[in-house]
């Protein structure tokens, strides 16, 4: 096999590859999937996963589905960009489906919702942190301290619509950004 | 309208506008499932994001919880397709010339103007999770532990999601 042959996987490879994906990755499946496509499978180099993952984080949507499809179109097409979503998406569904219904059916015992709602503070921290370590960088310069204040504010404080935000914000962002 | 297409509609719209991630939604959905169409407390809410932070797969599966609750199985399913394709099928069409436009000035400009924004609709989503699930002090010093050593230590967030679990069971 030469370095260079481009790479071609088949359907069911994309499907049983990101089926582990989806069933190992807790809190936090594109790391796991940037070590198996990367440094486990060879499927592509960092700088391509880097740059197929800044598409999938410029654009809307969970980053990790829209890895998915994007690496799925690019090896099989449409079919590739299904198998590769399905894979992720049907072992997590079955299982958060499952809880949802056990915690559906035990939810008014009090133990449950003291556990979950532990949980719930928890996870909330968890949230916390994660926006934290996003909005830090900005936060050291003026104008991007400016444009994440006024998103939280819009949303938080006016409750401002989130499509009237993206729609005032975008552009906003994008003039002060121009201008750096 | 049909509970089902309720939620298509809900997380269809959404789905193009998850910027920075489906958790940047959060507000949006808190706000039209609790406060306007009362589907669940914001409490309950809270619990169900939990319930999603706890399981292996994508976070954004909160919406499948949520539209299992509201249309059984098939919202559940419902949901997800509808927070997933739209999106999706957008990455497709841009995937394309994407690669090309690597080094363009434009394509920097617009990645560096998105992320201030990303971070201010994520703090917000924060705002909005810690809100509904601290309704008294143990809970709130819960968020807090566990926000600190997620960000002071590298521990996995599942041992915090756990112990979380055992403090609310043992400390009600």
């Amino acid at each position: 096999m030469t370095p260079d042959a481009p790479l071609k996987l088949d359907n069911r490879t994309l499907f049983i590859g990101f089926f582990k994906i989806g069933i190992v990755g807790f809190g936090g499946v594109l790391a796991i999937a940037r070590r198996a496509m990367v440094e486990q499978w060879h499927w592509l180099t960092q700088a391509e996963f880097n740059d197929l993952f800044s598409l999938c984080q410029f654009m809307p949507g969970a980053n990790i589905t829209n890895l998915a499809f994007a690496f799925g179109a690019r090896q099989g097409g449409l079919r590739g960009a299904a198998c590769a979503v399905v894979g992720l998406l049907t072992a997590p569904i079955v299982i958060v489906l499952s809880m949802g219904a056990l915690f559906a059916r035990f939810a008014t015992v009090p133990a449950v919702g003291h556990t979950v709602g532990g949980m719930a503070a928890a996870a909330a921290g968890l949230v916390a942190a994660t926006a934290f370590k996003i909005a830090q960088p900005g936060l050291a310069t003026l104008r991007p301290a400016f444009v994440t204040a006024l998103a939280f504010a819009l949303v938080i404080l006016l409750h401002v619509p989130l499509i009237w935000v993206l729609a005032l914000m975008l552009p906003l962002s994008i003039v002060l950004a121009w201008r750096v | 309208m049909s509970p089902l297409l309720q939620v298509t509609i809900l997380f269809g719209k959404l789905s193009l506008l998850a910027v920075g991630g489906v958790n940047a939604t959060l507000p949006a959905v808190a706000r039209e499932v609790v406060e306007q169409r009362h589907w669940m407390t914001a409490h309950q809410f809270s619990q169900l994001f939990a319930i999603a932070q706890a399981v292996p797969g994508p976070n954004m599966l909160v919406v499948a919880l949520i539209g299992q609750r509201e249309a059984g199985l098939a919202g559940g399913l419902i949901a997800t397709a509808a927070t997933v394709l739209p999106a999706g099928v957008l990455v497709l069409l841009v995937s394309h010339f994407w690669h090309r436009f690597q080094g363009a000035r434009w394509r920097q400009i617009i990645q560096r103007a998105m992320l201030p924004i990303s971070g201010g609709l994520m703090l917000s989503a924060a705002y909005v999770l810690v809100r509904a699930a601290d309704n008294w002090w143990l809970m709130a010093s819960l968020t807090a532990t566990s926000a600190f050593l997620c960000l002071r230590t590298s521990i996995h967030p599942l041992w915090l999601l756990v112990a979380g679990a055992l403090a609310g069971y043992l400390f009600n």
